[in-house]
């Protein structure tokens, strides 16, 4: 039986974004097939759902805090304070990740994990101190690079430092999608035979847990559909990354053509007043609407209540959102730059620069029954099959891979 | 006495370029892609199938009835695909000319569109075949004898049709499931007709060259032509007549002349003829080379295409249905448009490669290889195919405004 330390920033409740969900899915699998696992988080808090694995909080922090200030913020690295810093002097996302580097340390003096897998650059030094100072086997997990966030545009350079130094030490690295794959060879000069492409699936408490769909939540966008408009989603945080204004321009587009179009865009960010000057420059204020961050039972609302959902990412390593809209009935329009879109083949696609493909897309799936019809027909019997046990078994491989290292060593 | 019936099929449809909502009502130009490099461009794809099939295997038929006045060959060429070469290669034309001269080069009829008119409009489906015959007849001094519907799509109705009409013969696939215990190797009667022929194609010894002849791991690799020839004559036995239908490109195109096709067929054409009492037949020849067994009934419509032999590749799905249909439903307007250019427009999107492209069966699997498109996917395909029919409709408004107007100022 295989001892792994896990070294993650978030677990659910507790988690902003898809990296948390496809922690838990994971472990939660490879405990299935007899993994021992301890996972690591930098904050404190009850995880009193999870029994297949120890939750470590490395340090005395309110999970609002993991991140500094600003969630996913990368660029604020270095410069961000903390209200109220709880005990130690924690006053950005460095100290926390010092902090956390520091219980890693402890915990490997006591006990002797098979391996350490570590997600993301988060927790990369904390791996590559496991791995230079304990020996032990490094699997460095990517959900997402330095140049994703950034929407491809460089990014923080002390990000890319600790990314590049955690790919360079790992044994074995996870990529979720082919196109990180790539990047991780071509951006930080990672041989390929070194990386694993390993997709992810939906979240498996998404599919079990009940859920009805009322239509009284969004009644204006109900009315508008009795009235023959079309409704196009994306959910996400408004970021570079995630290519929106690209989409704004593109539903202006769509509008001159098809009158009857309504956009609702999900989440938030530091875009956001950006996306609604745009939506009035435009003009189309009135064709869009911003529902503000949403979770849980009111971001399947919004799922429901669409016809069409749009990852409009520049750069989007895989994009699980997707997979949650299909599983509500939504047809697909992705850009190619997106990891889901290499394994989804029921969907529209599109360069994440072509406005004028996505408008023609949005607008002959909005003017066409049997195209939405083929779409949702092909993308049903799709979305769900890849599972997280599928998902594990290709972890473990990694994991037997890099065991035998140590045994060379 | 053993006949090989050799017949292929020439067709190049005119590819939809990527045409946008944005152009519709502003530019209709739908068949000429500008980037000469792009997927859509007809022009790139007919001249480099041209350099690697047309020409070499044209030649090589050629050279061979000059050699030897007992080989012939039949073949079906499709209307839009004459239209391309008299634009880009109109040698072509002429040695094709040279070849039904010599007699030992028969035309079969089929639509000029090779389209699917056959089950949406009879009468377009007639008035494409008549255009087809004059348009071979114009260019070769022919008129065909011999039908073949699109995609060897066939039923009994196809066969009546064809004995109305007076053709000798129809071609159609030698499916098991419709012969039973029968041989493809013999003449049939087409159900319900007198007259009219139904000649089958060996899919066996048909396939072994157009599908398995590059296949390594096929357990017969390499296909050589005396090893065929004792297959044949093997065949023979359940009767005289190998009826081998494939497509022209076969040879050059989809099997690469670098695999030895070329000098395999060189050799099966001087290696049958070496045989006493072994020919070639044309199929008019073959239709009138025994009298017919049995007939031969299709209820179903049976096609060439994959294990299923039916339409499923064209007609499979709601987007496939969806684009035919609107395509046929505006007949009526295009004709009564009284323009030739939008008439000619619309008759090349009922080309039966357009609902292909939106073949979504094995689409999800990963298969992208199972079906060749110029198109990214099967929805962008149906996509770019329905803006092309709304700047039809937008054509059709203009066309009635203008003509109030000239009626007001009259």
């Amino acid at each position: 039986m295989m001892k792994i330390l896990m070294l993650g920033w978030e677990l659910p409740p507790h988690n902003s974004g898809g990296l948390g969900v496809a922690c838990l899915n994971l472990s939660r699998a490879l405990a299935k097939d007899g993994a021992e696992i301890d996972f690591v988080v930098p904050y404190e808090a009850d995880h009193q759902e999870i029994s297949f694995m120890n939750v470590l909080s490395a340090m005395k922090l309110d999970p609002l805090f993991r991140y500094g200030v600003g969630a996913y913020d990368s660029k604020y690295v270095d410069e961000a304070l903390i209200p109220d810093a709880p005990q130690e002097k924690m006053i950005s996302i460095r100290d926390v990740q010092h902090n956390y580097c520091k219980f890693v340390e402890e915990y490997l003096m006591e006990y002797k994990p098979d391996v350490v897998h570590a997600h993301d650059w988060l927790t990369f030094e904390a791996g590559v101190l496991a791995k230079r100072n304990f020996g032990i086997p490094l699997v460095a997990h990517v959900h997402a690079t330095e140049y994703d966030r950034s929407g491809m545009r460089g990014g923080n350079p002390v990000v890319h430092a600790i990314e590049r130094e955690g790919l360079m030490l790992a044994d074995k690295i996870i990529a979720v999608s082919q196109a990180t794959k790539d990047i991780i060879h071509e951006k930080y000069d990672i041989p390929e035979d070194k990386i694993d492409v390993v997709y992810n699936s939906l979240d498996e408490d998404f599919l079990k847990s009940a859920y009805k769909y009322d239509s009284d939540d969004y009644k204006y966008l109900e009315a508008m559909k009795g009235l023959g408009y079309t409704i196009v989603s994306t959910v996400g945080r408004f970021t570079v990354q995630k290519g929106l204004s690209n989409l704004m321009r593109a539903a202006a587009r769509a509008i001159s053509k098809e009158r009857k179009l309504i956009f609702v865009f999900a989440g938030d960010g530091e875009q956001k007043q950006e996306l609604l000057d745009l939506s009035a420059k435009f003009g189309i204020s009135k064709n869009v609407v911003f529902t503000g961050f949403v979770r849980g039972k009111q971001l399947r609302d919004v799922y429901a209540v669409s016809d069409i959902f749009v990852m409009s990412s520049v750069s989007e390593p895989f994009g699980l959102t997707a997979l949650e809209a299909a599983h509500h009935g939504d047809v697909l329009i992705l850009t190619k730059q997106s990891g889901v879109a290499e394994v989804i083949k029921s969907a529209m696609e599109y360069d994440f620069w072509d406005e004028e493909k996505l408008a023609d897309e949005i607008v002959a799936i909005s003017k066409s029954k049997a195209l939405r019809n083929t779409l949702k027909k092909g993308i049903s019997t799709e979305y769900c099959k890849i599972s997280w046990q599928d998902v594990a078994k290709k972890i473990e491989k990694v994991y037997n891979e890099v065991d035998k290292h140590k045994e060379l060593c | 006495m053993r006949a090989i019936c050799l017949y292929l099929h020439i067709h190049q449809p005119w590819r939809y370029r990527r045409y946008s909502i944005f152009d519709v009502a502003h530019n209709h130009n739908y068949w000429y892609e500008k980037d000469y490099y792009d997927k859509q461009n007809n022009e790139r794809i007919f001249r480099k199938v041209a350099e690697k099939s047309y020409h070499p295997m044209l030649d090589l038929i050629e050279r061979n009835i000059k050699r030897y006045p007992g080989f012939k060959v039949s073949l079906s060429i499709t209307g839009t695909w004459l239209e391309q070469a008299a634009e880009w290669d109109n040698s072509l034309i002429e040695q094709i000319r040279r070849l039904v001269y010599t007699g030992q080069v028969e035309i079969v009829g089929e639509t000029y569109y090779h389209s699917l008119a056959f089950f949406y409009d009879e009468n377009e489906f007639q008035e494409q075949v008549k255009m087809h015959s004059d348009k071979i007849f114009e260019l070769f001094s022919v008129r065909p004898r011999v039908f073949r519907n699109t995609e060897f799509a066939y039923n009994d109705e196809v066969g009546r049709w064809a004995d109305k009409l007076g053709y000798k013969a129809v071609l159609a696939e030698g499916w098991d499931k419709v012969l039973g215990w029968r041989s493809p190797n013999h003449v049939y009667k087409v159900a319900g007709a007198e007259r009219t022929r139904l000649l089958l194609k060996n899919y066996r010894l048909s396939d072994d060259i157009a599908f398995r002849f590059s296949d390594r791991n096929w357990k017969e690799w390499p296909l050589t032509a005396p090893k065929f020839q004792d297959w044949v004559n093997m065949d023979a036995l359940r009767g005289n007549l190998i009826n081998l239908f494939m497509d022209f490109e076969t040879f050059g195109e989809n099997i690469w002349a670098d695999t030895g096709i070329f000098e395999f067929m060189e050799q099966l054409i001087a290696g049958w003829l070496k045989e006493f009492d072994n020919k070639f037949v044309t199929v008019s020849e073959a239709a009138d080379i025994e009298q017919p067994v049995d007939t031969v009934s299709m209820p179903e419509t049976v096609t060439w295409a994959d294990t299923e032999r039916d339409l499923s590749a064209w007609l499979g799905n709601d987007i496939q249905h969806e684009a035919e249909k609107v395509l046929y439903d505006m007949k009526s307007d295009i004709l009564r448009s009284g323009d030739p250019d939008l008439v000619s427009d619309w008759r090349r999107m009922t080309t039966s490669d357009h609902p292909y492209y939106m073949c979504t069966k094995y689409w999800s699997d990963g298969d992208v290889h199972a079906y060749f498109s110029p198109f990214d996917s099967p929805y962008d395909a149906f996509m770019y195919y329905m803006n092309v029919i709304r700047d039809f409709e937008w054509r059709i408004q203009n066309l009635n405004i203008q003509r109030m107007k000239l009626l007001g100022e009259a």
